[in-house]
């Protein structure tokens, strides 16, 4: 983890008629940092992120993504980022292969670069022998870490976790938060959101939303120590009870 | 480009490897083809029929002869009184009578015309209808070679007039009507369906955050079923001409270059019906429901548009396949060349654009 920003949003703000989903927000997210962004159902984290991504126009505020501003250069930020949906995002009619080909096919990887990180990818998740399998008769475990390591494998600047783990064993899950660490390692910026509170934990630091608003914003053992709170799901409950949105 | 390749390939894929897809995509329109074009056709053939021969001379026996030359007619030669020939169209075993009074070709000689009656079972209309039609055409075949051979002008009554189809062939209505058809739901449905399950999966979402163009995502969708539907046409046509009769007077290019235009109006009409919907259930019963029945009843070859209420013809107007299957018709049966239907084509075109506009508009929208 490094002093270098790639993510600064200021004020970013996204209404839907009177509706506001996010609410001035602002922060700063460091290179290769893992940065858990966490708050309730209908907080507004989705479409924080949808932001981000490019996927949704803000209504104010700016933030640039990668040195890229995100209202001018949503060409050279889809460039630089990855995303992995809270749906599952691979192709389940295509093989292990066709679908790392063709993700890396349109993120412009050469032949020679797709074979090369085929490779290295299926002996890394010990996939060899699935290789020529159809994703879709792989087990979901298998399948989300085969979509994580698809999603950074054009080595983005930082990578957009959705709900990454949702339904996954927790075996799987701490394999996962390993695939996750060795990224930010390798210097890639992880923005995950989730809802399982030790997996919060894995986070260097972490935002909490409320009502569209970042409530707290620091790394758990500060956030603990602030909250004055044994665990993350202390601290959570300790912000979401302030919510006036319901959940959905 | 490289990219959209990859992208078309993936398309490919993703139809090869859907066995149920694929059947509908082939299946469907030999299905239809042979539905419509043996077991619907209009088309009627040994129909029973009572001839009475009561001149027994030349003429007669000339007609006579052409009627059991036709496959529309299953003759049974036998001088029946009236109340048998009644008896026989109430049990229903024969469906038309024609009756030649004596003197047939003396009056046909002396007087210049001759009268033949013919008694069509009306219970069924068209069937009566087209019956009567055949015989008279007989008629009509065998007047006009007396007046080729003689000098003088001789007459059968008879005043029906059939150009372009002169054996009523029911193939000639149903072949382009089925193309339209096919074609046209084929299309509508794949394209629809293909691009909302992407949504439906949430790849969707990780296509529209990768660098790759949202318009090139909908263009490399359109490819495979593009293609697809040409070689769907292709097997169209050679059943039609080959197995079913139908004429090929036209060029087949021009005929392919149509065609194209309409699988062009089909996918972007799919395009449009799946930025609208969200689940694959939705887009395939608004393509099905929504595209089978205008297509059915509003493109003219199941009832004739001539004969439904105005409002509905106006409808009509806007039914892509309507004008697709005067161009089909223009093109396989009457042999005309691109001149003759400039109009339709036109429209078509004006459609397409149309269609695509508003659809890449509401694409674009859906991403903000």
């Amino acid at each position: 983890m490094t002093d270098e920003v790639v993510i600064r949003t200021d004020k970013l703000t996204k209404r839907f008629g009177n509706f506001i989903a996010t609410d001035q927000i602002s922060f700063d997210v460091y290179k290769g940092e893992i940065f858990g962004f966490l708050g309730a159902n209908g907080a507004g984290k989705t479409t924080a992120i949808r932001m981000l991504c490019g996927l949704s126009m803000p209504s104010s505020g700016n933030a640039t993504i990668a040195g890229f501003d995100i209202y001018k250069q949503t060409e050279q930020i889809k460039k630089n980022i990855g995303y992995m949906s809270q749906k599952f995002s691979l192709y389940g009619d295509l093989t292990v292969l066709e679908n790392i080909s063709f993700f890396g096919g349109i993120y412009g990887l050469t032949d020679k670069q797709i074979k090369e990180k085929s490779e290295s990818l299926i002996e890394t998740l010990g996939l060899q022998k699935e290789a020529k399998k159809l994703v879709g008769s792989l087990p979901l475990g298998w399948k989300q870490k085969l979509a994580f390591s698809v999603a950074i494998l054009h080595d983005p600047k930082i990578v957009f976790l959705d709900e990454p783990t949702g339904g996954v064993d927790p075996v799987t899950r701490r394999q996962f938060w390993d695939m996750i660490y060795s990224a930010s390692d390798r210097g890639i910026t992880v923005f995950v959101t989730t809802h399982y509170m030790d997996e919060a934990e894995y986070c260097h630091r972490i935002s909490m939303m409320v009502d569209g608003v970042i409530k707290a914003l620091d790394s758990p053992a500060n956030l603990k120590k602030q909250f004055n709170a044994a665990s993350m799901d202390e601290v959570f409950f300790e912000l979401a009870r302030g919510a006036k949105r319901k959940s959905d | 480009m490289k990219q959209f390749l990859i992208f078309v390939r993936k398309e490919f894929y993703h139809v090869a490897r859907d066995s149920k897809t694929l059947l509908l995509l082939f299946g469907m329109p030999v299905a239809q083809i042979i539905l419509f074009g043996f077991a619907l056709s209009n088309e009627i053939k040994n129909a029973k029929v009572v001839i009475c021969d009561y001149a027994n001379d030349y003429a007669s026996h000339r007609i006579i002869q052409s009627i059991e030359a036709s496959n529309n007619f299953d003759v049974e030669k036998s001088i029946l009184s009236h109340e048998d020939l009644e008896k026989s169209f109430q049990e229903g075993t024969i469906k038309l009578a024609i009756i030649f009074p004596g003197n047939f070709n003396n009056d046909l000689l002396h007087l210049k015309k001759a009268q033949v009656q013919i008694i069509a079972d009306a219970s069924d209309p068209n069937t009566a209808n087209t019956l009567t039609a055949y015989a008279t055409n007989i008629m009509m075949g065998y007047q006009k070679e007396l007046q080729q051979s003689n000098t003088g002008q001789m007459m059968i009554n008879t005043n029906v007039r059939m150009i372009y189809n002169p054996e009523l062939k029911g193939v000639t209505n149903f072949v382009p009507g089925v193309m339209a058809l096919v074609l046209f739901l084929i299309c509508v449905l794949m394209t629809s369906v293909s691009i909302v399950r992407e949504k439906e999966m949430g790849t969707m979402e990780v296509l529209l955050v990768s660098p790759f163009k949202p318009v090139l995502v909908i263009i490399a969708k359109a490819v495979p079923y593009f293609a697809l539907s040409l070689v769907n046409l292709t097997v169209i046509l050679i059943l039609s001409v080959f197995v079913m009769g139908m004429p090929m007077n036209g060029s087949i290019l021009l005929l392919f270059f149509e065609s194209s235009l309409l699988i062009l109006t089909a996918l972007s009409l799919g395009l449009l019906i799946s930025n609208s919907t969200s689940s694959q259930q939705t887009a395939m019963l608004i393509s099905l429901i929504g595209g089978m029945l205008p297509v059915l009843i509003l493109t003219g070859f199941m009832f004739p548009l001539e004969n439904i209420p105005w409002p509905l013809q106006m409808i009509a107007n806007f039914v892509p396949s309507k004008w697709y299957y005067i161009i089909v018709k223009s093109i396989m049966i009457k042999g005309l060349g691109f001149s003759a239907i400039w109009k339709e084509t036109l429209i078509l075109a004006g459609m397409t654009i149309f269609l695509l506009v508003v659809s890449i508009r509401k694409f674009k929208i859906r991403l903000e």
